[in-house]
C-alpha cells in the first residue's frame, strides 16, 4: 500500500465509524423517550460516543497530518472518566438536577475552550480571500459565545439548585441583560468586519468577548427563579448541543455536527414541553421576573389548624381512597422510602393509594417519577395530574408531602397571581386534605398558599422523614 | 448578496444535516411522557459530549504547550461531560427498571 492511500482507508473508516455513531445516537434519543427501552437507548449512545471517540484518535488526519499527543489524550480521558465516573456514582438522587446542569457546564466549557484555541489558527488564505467574514469564523465566535454562556449559566444553576446561590430578582436585569447580549453581537460584528491579514492580530478581543460572555451567562441565570431551574437547565443542555454543532462546522465533522444539533432541537422541544406543563411562555422565563410582580391580594381567610399524628394515622386507615402529592419538600428529606412503606402499610389494610404527579413538582420534570421509582413504588401507582384531578372529589384524604406552588389554588382563583393559569392538581376538591411541612414557608414561586387555609386541610408540621417516620408507627400500632 | 451564496454552497453538505437533524430532533422527542423528560434531558447532556471529538482534534494537532495544556483541559472536560453523563443516565434508568 503506497502512502497516499493509506490515510484514505483510515479516513474512510472514520467517517463510516460516524455515520455509525450519529446512527446510535438517533436510536439511542428515540429510545430514551420510552420507558422500556430507555436504558439500552442511554447505552447505545453511549456506544456510539465511544466508537466516534477511539475512531478520531486512531483516523482522525488534520491536513494529512495524524493525531500527536496520544499519550496524553488518553490520559486526559483516564482523569476525567474517573472523576466522572466517581461524582455521577457518588451523588445523592435528589442531587441529580444539579448534577446535570454540572456536566452540561463542562460540556459547554469544553466548546468555547475548543473556539478559543481555533481563533488564532483561521487559515490566512480564507482571510485573504474572504476576509474574517467567513462561515469558519463565525462558528468559531458562536461556538465561543455560546459555549461560555451554557457554561456559566449552567455553574450558576448549579449552586442555585445546591443552595449556595440566591436568587437576584432585580426588575432592570432584563434590560441590562439584553444589552450585554447585544454588545456580544457587537462583537461578533466587530470581529468579522475587521481587515486583518491572521485572525491572532484580533486573539486579545475574543479574550475579552469571552469575559463578557461569562458575566451574560451569570446574569442570564442569577433572577430565574429556583422553580424554573428545569427549564434553564433544559435549555442551557440544547444550548450546549448547538455550541459542539459549531465545532462540527470547524472541522467538518459530522459526528460532532448531528449529535450537537439533535440535542440541540430536542432540548429545545423539551424545553418547551416544560415550559407548557407551567402554562408559560419561555420567553416569560427567561425575562419574566417571577415571583417578584402581582402578589396575591386574597384576603386570608380562616387560620390554619393541626392534626396530631394519632388523628392522621387514623384517618388514613379508615379511608378508601388516599392520593399522595410528592413535592421537593419529600426529596431533600430523602422521605421517599418510607413514604412507601407507608402507602405499602395502607394498602395491606385496603386502602388504595395513588400518587399525583405534577409535571413539575420537584426541581426537574420527572423528579418525582425517579425518586419514588428508587424506593420502588410500582409505575403504575403514579398518577399524572391530569388524569387524576376529575377523580380527586371522590378521594377520601390528599397527602401533600413538601410541596405547595403544585396544589396552590391561586393558579386557578386569582389572576394578579404569578402562577395564575398553571395546571395544577386540584388538591381542594378531596374530602380531607392533610399538608405535611417543614414550616409556613411559603414555595419557590413565594406567594401565599391558601390552600392551607382551606376548613377541609389539616397541617403536620415537621420534617418529611420523621413525620411520615411517626405515623408510619402509629398506623402499625393501630 | 454574494457571499451568502458562496457561504452556502460552501457549507451546503453541513446546511443539510443541520436541518435534517433540527427535524430527527423534534421527531424523536415530541412523544416523550413527562416521567422521562429528566433521564432524556440527562440522556441528552451526555450526547452533546460529543464536542469530545473536537478536544481530541485539536489537542492532537496542538503545537504549542499552552494550546496542549488548553487542549488537555477541553478533553477532560468532554469526558466529565460524556461519561458523567451517561452514567448519571443510568442510574436514573436503573430506577425504573425495577418496576413491576
Amino acid at each position: 500500500m503506497d502512502q497516499l492511500s493509506q490515510p484514505n482507508i483510515g479516513i474512510s473508516i472514520l467517517e463510516i465509524t460516524y455515520i455509525i455513531a450519529s446512527v446510535l445516537f438517533i436510536f439511542g434519543l428515540k429510545m430514551l423517550s420510552h420507558p422500556l427501552t430507555a436504558r439500552r437507548g442511554n447505552s447505545m449512545a453511549a456506544v456510539g460516543m465511544g466508537l466516534a471517540i477511539i475512531a478520531t484518535i486512531l483516523f482522525h488526519h488534520k491536513d494529512g497530518k495524524p493525531i500527536t499527543n496520544i499519550g496524553l489524550i488518553l490520559t486526559a480521558i483516564g482523569i476525567g472518566s474517573i472523576i466522572g465516573w466517581v461524582i455521577a456514582r457518588r451523588v445523592k438522587m435528589t442531587a441529580m438536577p444539579q448534577l446535570v446542569s454540572f456536566f452540561n457546564g463542562m460540556g459547554g466549557a469544553a466548546a468555547a475552550l475548543i473556539s478559543m484555541m481555533e481563533f488564532p489558527h483561521v487559515s490566512p488564505e480564507l482571510i485573504a480571500k474572504s476576509g474574517m467574514a467567513n462561515g469558519h469564523v463565525l462558528a468559531i465566535l458562536l461556538g465561543l459565545m455560546i459555549g461560555t454562556i451554557s457554561w456559566a449559566g449552567s455553574m450558576i444553576a448549579f449552586g442555585k439548585l445546591d443552595g449556595w446561590i440566591g436568587d437576584m430578582r432585580i426588575k432592570a436585569m432584563k434590560y441590562v441583560n439584553l444589552t450585554i447580549l447585544a454588545v456580544l453581537i457587537g462583537f461578533i460584528v466587530f470581529i468579522m468586519t475587521r481587515h486583518v491579514q491572521t485572525s491572532s492580530e484580533l486573539t486579545p478581543v475574543i479574550y475579552i468577548m469571552f469575559f463578557v460572555a461569562v458575566i451574560y451567562g451569570v446574569l442570564f441565570v442569577m433572577p430565574i427563579g429556583g422553580a424554573d431551574m428545569p427549564v434553564v437547565i433544559s435549555l442551557l443542555n440544547s444550548f450546549t448541543g448547538v455550541a459542539a454543532a459549531m465545532g462540527g462546522f470547524l472541522y467538518n465533522n459530522q459526528v460532532m455536527l448531528t449529535g450537537g444539533i439533535l440535542v440541540g432541537s430536542a432540548g429545545t422541544i423539551l424545553t418547551i414541553l416544560m415550559c407548557r406543563a407551567m402554562n408559560r411562555s419561555l420567553l416569560n422565563v427567561i425575562v419574566g421576573v417571577f415571583g417578584g410582580g402581582g402578589q396575591a391580594n386574597l384576603a386570608i381567610a380562616g387560620s390554619v389548624k393541626e392534626i396530631s399524628i394519632a388523628d392522621a394515622a387514623v384517618l388514613l386507615s379508615y379511608s378508601k381512597k388516599v392520593v399522595i402529592v410528592p413535592g421537593y419538600g419529600l426529596a431533600v428529606a430523602q422521605a421517599q422510602h418510607i413514604c412507601h412503606e407507608l402507602d405499602k402499610l395502607l394498602e395491606e389494610k385496603g386502602v388504595e393509594v395513588k400518587y399525583a404527579i405534577h409535571p413539575v413538582a420537584g426541581r426537574m420534570p420527572g423528579h418525582m417519577n425517579v425518586l419514588l421509582a428508587e424506593a420502588d413504588v410500582p409505575y403504575e401507582q403514579l398518577i399524572e395530574s391530569d388524569e387524576i384531578n376529575p377523580d380527586l372529589p371522590n378521594t377520601d384524604v390528599l397527602v401533600v408531602i413538601g410541596a405547595n406552588d403544585v396544589v396552590n389554588p391561586a393558579a386557578e382563583d386569582d389572576p394578579s397571581s404569578p402562577i395564575y393559569g398553571m395546571p395544577i392538581i386540584k388538591a381542594r376538591d378531596a374530602k380531607n386534605i392533610i399538608v405535611m411541612k417543614r414550616g409556613m414557608g411559603k414555595g419557590y414561586a413565594a406567594i401565599e398558599n391558601m390552600l392551607f387555609f382551606n376548613d377541609k386541610t389539616r397541617m403536620l408540621f415537621g420534617d418529611a422523614k420523621s413525620t411520615l417516620q411517626n405515623l408510619v408507627n402509629e398506623v402499625k400500632s393501630l | 448578496m454574494e457571499n451568502i451564496l458562496e457561504f452556502f454552497l460552501l457549507h451546503r453538505e453541513a446546511i443539510f444535516i443541520v436541518i435534517l437533524s433540527i427535524f430527527l430532533g423534534i421527531e424523536v422527542i415530541s412523544h416523550v411522557p413527562a416521567i422521562l423528560h429528566t433521564p432524556l434531558m440527562s440522556g441528552a447532556n451526555a450526547i452533546h459530549g460529543v464536542v469530545i471529538i473536537g478536544a481530541i482534534i485539536v489537542m492532537g494537532h496542538a503545537e504549542t504547550t499552552g494550546s496542549l495544556i488548553l487542549g488537555f483541559l477541553a478533553v477532560v472536560l468532554g469526558t466529565l461531560n460524556v461519561i458523567g453523563g451517561f452514567v448519571v443516565t443510568d442510574r436514573m434508568l436503573e430506577m425504573f427498571k425495577k418496576k413491576k
